[in-house]
């Protein structure tokens, strides 16, 4: 057990826990933040994807440890952003939502895709995804949709 | 009147997205427990003594002795124990559930449990059929006499559903009454199955269908083995408990689509297959289940998207010490449709004749006897179809191209449909589909047990309904089904639910809508079947399908040189599904159908050795990312069927069913030799390659 400092979704905050345990875990079960999701708790699929000093990493394959004193944005955090209504409006736009156990994790992909490199060509954009899987869209709408998000949110990133 | 086709925004859009969507894994309940499952490691055999460790308080074991009911999953074929009494028919076959508190101590204690067997020699060759079917058309065996014949042989493998939620339920008790919330398909299978399992009253036992994260089939049956071994738990340890999978888990013990082998024998005679031998055998696994009408499927498709006259068909379904296989999308058709699209084409190679005029031959017309002698009643655009796929893919040229040139790439077209709803007469003496509407002042609430899994269900019934009241789709209810209040409008499979739900719906919206001045009231339909529908099950005779569902793919690859890796460059789709309820939404499933028929096709490997499935994950069963993914170009064509809404029939399954075969005959131009079994992998190719023929 150990006490650690971290910001998560832009609030600071100290835990007084097991630094092994896996961060997708704290943050499901002692903050109660469902937005990222468990597909498969090997770092493949990328339901579990959040911001880490706004990069995507997956939370089920980083230890509590890695994230002492660093920043954690969520699913729940930027859908408080105006990044986010640019993303959201351009997934329902084109169709980029299905089942939804993916989205979550797409849209942070689609965050840290277009932070570093806000007009990504096409292939950029399905090298952005590639740690993302999505078995119900094939991906062709996912990734017009972030065509769309490139272009309406030109400026923001 | 605004065009229905005419795409709105989802209206579980903004939930999904902002991540605060509840799926099953979600949800919390005070003094929740958690259950994991103890399975066998052998795939045949007897227990002979389970030592369990000693229980810390709070911890329990549920096993077959704690079943009120009977200790049978009802599915169709009952075959599948709750919890074995003893016998192991497959490898990680479930014996008990250990329930408590603390995750970390249940994974302990079920390491520390000792089993001990009476191992027995397990079988993996299909041998032992349980279910065999045949059926001729035509003069059957009679007209093969005389005339030449061209044989070939098919194989299809495992495919995972690989849905991105593995499966899980929350149960916990209301009183005297079992409530279960979970990833389902199908709330009535799961609470009938619960209520035999329990040998209660209907009204103990409750379902209700939490967001389903992907099913594809693997969520049909599956989970009413969860739900029963749950509901026993709950009933013995009176608090809430949840069961999640995780991944390794729901791949190890989940069902899969049947590997299928697939004979065909060809009679020729002025040019044209005259008559057709197909044998086809599935692999159920340890339980048969829904083998059975996996196999009818598979079977009737046998003469994939032509009419051939005379037919000599039989199959069956083998069991074997293995995972037992299940629903999947597609339900018997992909495999037969890769077999009898490839073997089409074959036939024509071997007569030294254009596949793709020999092929366009051969198609079925309006008013052909289908291969059961039902007919094919509605108008079949397949010629408009396939002449807009040969233009826009350029394909007459590039497969003449890519034949001698020596660069590996290729372009393959595939054609396919898919009968649409219940095989036969499952709907009129099975299912009795029942939907209801109800008026509450401005309001209008749609009661059916369809599950919305992704597929837009939610958005596409309000749609419908609001289309038809021509009132706001705000004003129109669609909560997530639960059996305590929404009557059984059947599974949401088959490629059924806008076609037979969505018109018992759009039938009582017009009876809501001539009494609209009213202001409560509540108006029920039942399914009735229409009039020309008969089939006998038995003879596989008459017509299996009320309507069919049509569609060409053409799909264009590279194949690398030195490693034979398969590149899909670009795919083209066209479909026929009567009339698209939500243009976008019929769109984004027949994508994402194409992905999972392609990957099938070349990529996603799955086999076992021994009975134990060598992949485990997405780190060795691989789907496709977005990087595997060609750019898309799906058109769809308007040809309304009578008794759907708006003339609507089935969209699910079509699109997975012609990627595989696309794929292959692509592959075949590519390297030049011909396939005979799926996925086409690099190593296959490579055997192709030095030892194939052309």
């Amino acid at each position: 057990m150990a006490k650690i400092k971290f910001i998560l979704n832009n609030q600071s905050q100290e835990i007084d826990t097991d630094l092994n345990r896996r961060l997708l875990d704290v943050l499901r079960n002692d903050f109660n933040l469902t937005g990222p999701k468990e597909g498969c708790g090997e770092g493949e699929c990328g339901a579990c994807a959040v911001l880490l000093n706004g990069k995507i990493v997956n939370s089920c394959s980083v230890p509590l440890a890695n994230v002492v004193s660093k920043e954690i944005m969520t699913i729940e955090g930027f859908s408080q952003t105006k990044r986010y209504e640019i993303i959201k409006e351009a997934f329902a736009e084109m169709g980029g939502v299905q089942c939804g156990f993916c989205t979550p994790g797409m849209i942070i992909a689609t965050e840290s895709l277009l932070r570093h490199n806000p007009h990504p060509t096409i292939e950029e954009i399905k090298i952005g995804l590639s740690g993302n899987l999505c078995r119900c869209t094939g991906y062709n709408l996912i990734v017009k949709a972030i065509q769309q998000a490139a272009k309406k949110g030109d400026g923001l990133w | 009147m605004r065009d229905i086709s005419r795409s709105i925004n989802k209206v579980d859009n903004d939930e999904k997205m902002s991540g605060s969507a509840k799926y099953t894994a979600d949800l919390r309940y005070e003094n929740m427990q958690y259950a994991y499952t103890l399975r066998s490691n052998i795939a045949k055999g007897e227990i002979v003594s389970i030592d369990y460790p000693k229980l810390p308080e709070g911890y329990f074991i549920v096993d077959h002795s704690d079943i009120p009911g009977k200790n049978i999953v009802k599915v169709i074929y009952d075959d599948m124990p709750i919890f074995t009494t003893g016998k192991i028919s497959y490898l990680y076959e479930p014996i008990a559930l250990i329930v408590g508190p603390d995750k970390a101590v249940l994974k302990k204690l079920i390491e520390e449990v000792k089993v001990e067997y009476k191992i027995e020699e397990p079988i993996f060759a299909w041998e032992d059929s349980v279910i065999h079917y045949e059926f001729s058309k035509g003069e059957g065996k009679l007209a093969f006499d005389k005339l030449q014949t061209v044989d070939f042989n098919y194989e299809t493998s495992y495919q995972e559903q690989a849905y991105i939620e593995p499966q899980g339920f929350v149960a916990y008790m209301e009183g005297e009454k079992t409530t279960l919330i979970g990833s389902i398909q199908c709330p009535y299978y799961v609470k009938n199955a619960v209520i035999q399992a329990l040998g209660v009253r209907e009204d103990l036992v409750r379902v209700i269908q939490a967001n389903v994260g992907g099913a594809f089939g693997g969520k049909e049956e599956f989970p009413s083995l969860l739900a029963c071994q749950l509901a026993v738990a709950v009933n013995k340890v009176n608090k809430p408990i949840q069961l999640i999978f995780e991944r390794e888990e729901d791949i190890l013990v989940t069902t899969k689509r049947h590997p299928a082998k697939i004979s065909f024998r060809a009679a020729i005679k002025a040019g044209k297959i005259y008559a057709l031998s197909v044998k086809a055998g599935i692999d159920g696994g340890a339980t048969i289940g829904l083998s059975g009408v996996v196999l009818s499927r598979a079977l009737i498709a046998c003469t994939g998207a032509y009419t051939i006259d005379n037919l000599d068909v039989s199959g069956d379904v083998y069991r074997t010490n293995t995972v037992p296989n299940g629903a999947f999308r597609g339900f018997g058709a992909p495999q037969m449709f890769f077999a009898i699209d490839m073997f089409v084409e074959h036939v024509a190679k071997t007569l030294g004749v254009d596949p793709l005029e020999f092929r366009i031959k051969h198609l079925a017309k309006q008013n052909d006897f289908t291969s059961t002698m039902g007919i094919f009643r509605d108008p079949i655009l397949m010629p408009e179809m396939i002449d807009r796929a040969l233009k826009d893919s350029n394909y007459k040229a590039k497969h003449k191209l890519y034949e001698n040139d020596g660069s590996y790439r290729g372009i393959g077209m595939s054609l396919f449909f898919h009968g649409c709803g219940f095989t036969g007469s499952g709907e009129q003496n099975i299912i009795k589909a029942k939907v209801r509407l109800k008026k509450s002042g401005d309001l209008v609430e749609i009661l059916i047990a369809a599950v919305d899994m992704g597929q837009g269900v939610k958005t596409s019934f309000r749609k419908l309904v609001a289309h038809i009241l021509q009132i706001p789709i705000e004003r129109v209810i669609f909560n997530n089904p639960d059996t305590d209040f929404v009557p059984d409008s059947g599974p949401t499979v088959a490629s059924r639910t806008m076609m037979i739900v969505g018109g018992l719906v759009a039938r009582a919206a017009k009876e809501v809508k001539s009494r609209f001045s009213e202001s409560e009231f509540i108006v029920e339909r039942q399914y009735e079947q229409p009039e020309y529908i008969k089939y006998d099950e038995e003879n596989f005779k008459g017509d299996a399908y009320p309507a069919y569902s049509w569609g060409v793919n053409v799909v264009e690859v590279e194949v690398d040189k030195y490693t034979y890796q398969v590149k899909v460059k670009k795919a083209w789709s066209f479909y026929d599904v009567g009339k698209a309820i939500d243009e976008r939404i019929v769109i984004g499933q027949a994508d994402g159908g194409l992905a999972q028929g392609l990957a099938y096709g070349y990529l996603e490997v799955m086999r076992h050795e021994l009975g134990y499935i060598k992949q485990k994950n997405f780190t060795d069963y691989i789907i496709p990312t977005a990087m595997d993914m060609p750019p898309m170009e799906t058109h769809l064509y308007d040809n309304p069927y009578a008794f759907g809404p708006y003339g609507a029939k089935g969209v699910g399954e079509l699109s997975l069913i012609g990627g595989a075969p696309a794929v292959a005959k692509a592959i075949e131009n590519a390297i030049g030799r011909k396939v005979f079994k799926i996925p086409v992998t690099s190593e296959y190719i490579m055997e192709l390659i030095n030892n194939g023929e052309n």
